[in-house]
């Protein structure tokens, strides 16, 4: 079963709902997809045992067979490649890895070679099998990287995905795939707003959905509202603390911090294979 | 002109409450916001929108199934698993690259114009306002942020502003990216958490790489001094000038259930730090 932790609003508690739901689980495994800005670690302090360079393919053209007839740059929607007289320049950065160019070079002068976007990092701590990607400074695509550390994916029997923010290409990427999804949010307008984008995507998408209120005891009631009137459940809430708050700037999971929110977590599951309709194992 | 662009590496740190409180304080400007995949800025700038445009964000796939022969070469070819096993396009999954309309030996397959979002130019309290919204699970936030910068540009050409003020996305990828270039400070607004310092890191690293100076503000640094402490020595070692410190408040939260920016909203401390951080920056950035 893989359980995805999203939310529209970024620094509404994804990376607090999801290590300490993993934490609960004995038998888990984390993956952190926010590969922009991996957190998950800081809480679980992972030994690393396996770490790999993620390459996309990008064209390598051979100045000797190149013919400059400008098909590569033709069928390169990107503008990765562009033909100026007799010289083929490649621009590896806005190059998306489709390997169109290769295809229909008719000289064979263009070979692929691997460009490395970012690094998976896999190992354990605090008894979960641990995997994340950190995608390297300046790289603009991150779903390539998110797809190699879902394909560390091993569903035995839980897999908790830390998802990006947004509502665009690296949730989606991040999330695809997944039995339920657990949003995050705030009721503040700001975390209501974000919250009814993210439900847009998780129906377009047909993943099974519930909510966590974060800081439920801040701002107003329209975020509950909403919950109701969509018919969305509310799994958990969670009231603002500053012993939570103080344990999260110091990297210390909700649940060590506050032990009564073992139980609460432990509810969080079973609330979600209920919803999920599986029996507990 | 001069370009001011928030930013935060992590999510909910308060960019757009900063965001929003400067565009109180500044004078004779343009706000921006380039959080297109999951904008909160017009929550408290309550825009009229002016003008609407949609954006077509680039080429989408359709099969033409008279001529389709089902000889599956366009989901061999297709990279981004956007052919489905039963040969239809998965347009969450595609890139748009064109790939299986080129190689279709049936001609079968055309691109034709995705529109996946729309941007506004609209009017506020506090001078013209241009923003988007990119549609759900839809792609090229990095192309829409582009064109909401250009637009602004030359709002602010038109009306003869001193300054744009952008908010801009968490992260470090195509959107910040975007929002980044040509601008003549990032302002990042961290919190101190460990999490909050990691990510600033990040993002202060893009910043520098795509040679966009930086200042820090460190916002609710009273929920943890010693971090607070020790995201200054980040700052100091890396030559980085930090504008200021909010504290945390409960007035923040207050405003903003009221669509009102922190300056707005006559309460809590938080107010005057920002009131102070700006008169700093304006200084700095001679605006």
């Amino acid at each position: 079963m893989i359980i995805a932790v999203a939310s529209g609003k970024g620094g509404t508690g994804k990376t607090t709902v999801a290590v300490s739901l993993a934490l609960v689980i004995l038998e888990v495994q984390l993956l952190d997809c926010d590969v922009e800005e991996p957190n998950s670690h800081i809480f679980i302090r992972p030994a690393i045992t396996d770490t790999e360079a993620v390459p996309i393919l990008v064209p390598k053209i051979d100045e000797e067979k190149c013919t400059s007839c400008g098909r590569c740059s033709s069928v390169c929607v990107y503008n990765a490649i562009a033909v100026l007289g007799t010289h083929t320049l490649v621009f590896p950065e806005l190059c998306h890895g489709c390997g169109a160019c290769s295809y229909f070079c008719p000289e064979g002068a263009i070979e692929e070679v691997p460009r490395n976007i970012g690094t998976v990092e896999a190992g354990s701590g605090r008894g979960l099998k641990f995997v994340h990607g950190i995608l390297n400074v300046g790289e603009a695509m991150s779903p390539p990287l998110i797809r190699a550390v879902k394909r560390h994916t091993d569903k035995n029997p839980v897999t908790i995905i830390d998802a990006p923010p947004g509502t665009s290409c690296p949730v989606i990427t991040s999330i695809k795939g997944s039995d339920f999804c657990i949003l995050v949010t705030e009721p503040t307008p700001f975390g209501l707003n974000d919250l009814m984008l993210s439900v847009e995507v998780l129906r377009k998408m047909r993943i099974p959905f519930g909510a966590v209120i974060n800081r439920c005891d801040i701002g107003n009631r329209e975020t509950v509202s909403y919950c109701k009137k969509e018919r969305i459940p509310i799994l958990m809430e969670i009231p603002f603390r500053r012993e939570i708050a103080s344990a999260y700037s110091k990297g210390i999971p909700i649940v060590e911090a506050v032990p009564e929110y073992r139980g609460r977590f432990i509810d969080l599951y079973k609330s979600v294979l209920k919803l999920q309709g599986m029996n507990q194992s | 002109m001069k370009e001011l662009l928030v930013i935060s590496g992590k999510g909910g740190t308060g960019k757009t409450v900063v965001t929003g409180a400067f565009a109180s304080l500044a004078e004779n400007t343009v706000i921006v916001d380039c959080d297109v995949d999951a904008a909160d800025l017009h929550l408290l700038l309550s825009p009229t929108v002016k003008e609407a445009h949609l954006f077509k964000s680039g080429l989408q796939p359709v099969i033409d199934e008279e001529r389709c022969t089902r000889c599956g070469t366009c989901r061999t070819v297709c990279r981004f698993d956007a052919v489905t096993p039963k040969l239809s396009i998965s347009h969450i999954d595609c890139e748009g690259c064109g790939f299986c309309a080129n190689a279709c030996p049936e001609q079968a397959i055309e691109m034709i114009e995705n529109v996946s979002g729309e941007w506004y130019i609209s009017e506020t309290r506090y001078g013209p306002f241009v923003h988007a919204k990119l549609g759900i699970a839809e792609e090229n936030s990095g192309k829409l942020v582009t064109l909401v910068k250009q637009q602004a540009r030359s709002v602010a050409e038109e009306s003869g502003s001193d300054l744009i003020l952008i908010d801009g996305s968490p992260g470090i990828g195509c959107p910040v990216i975007a929002s980044l270039a040509g601008v003549d400070c990032a302002v990042v607004v961290t919190e101190p958490t460990i999490s909050g310092l990691h990510d600033a890191g990040r993002v202060i690293e893009v910043a520098k790489h795509f040679d966009v100076p930086v200042k820090v503000v460190v916002n609710k640094f009273d929920l943890n001094e010693e971090m607070t402490q020790k995201t200054e020595e980040y700052c100091r070692n890396n030559g980085i000038a930090v504008l200021g410190k909010i504290p945390f408040c409960e007035s923040v939260v207050r405003a903003t259930v009221e669509g009102k920016t922190v300056v707005e909203y006559d309460h809590g401390e938080a107010k005057p730090a920002i009131v102070k951080i700006w008169k700093t920056l304006e200084e700095e950035l001679g605006v």
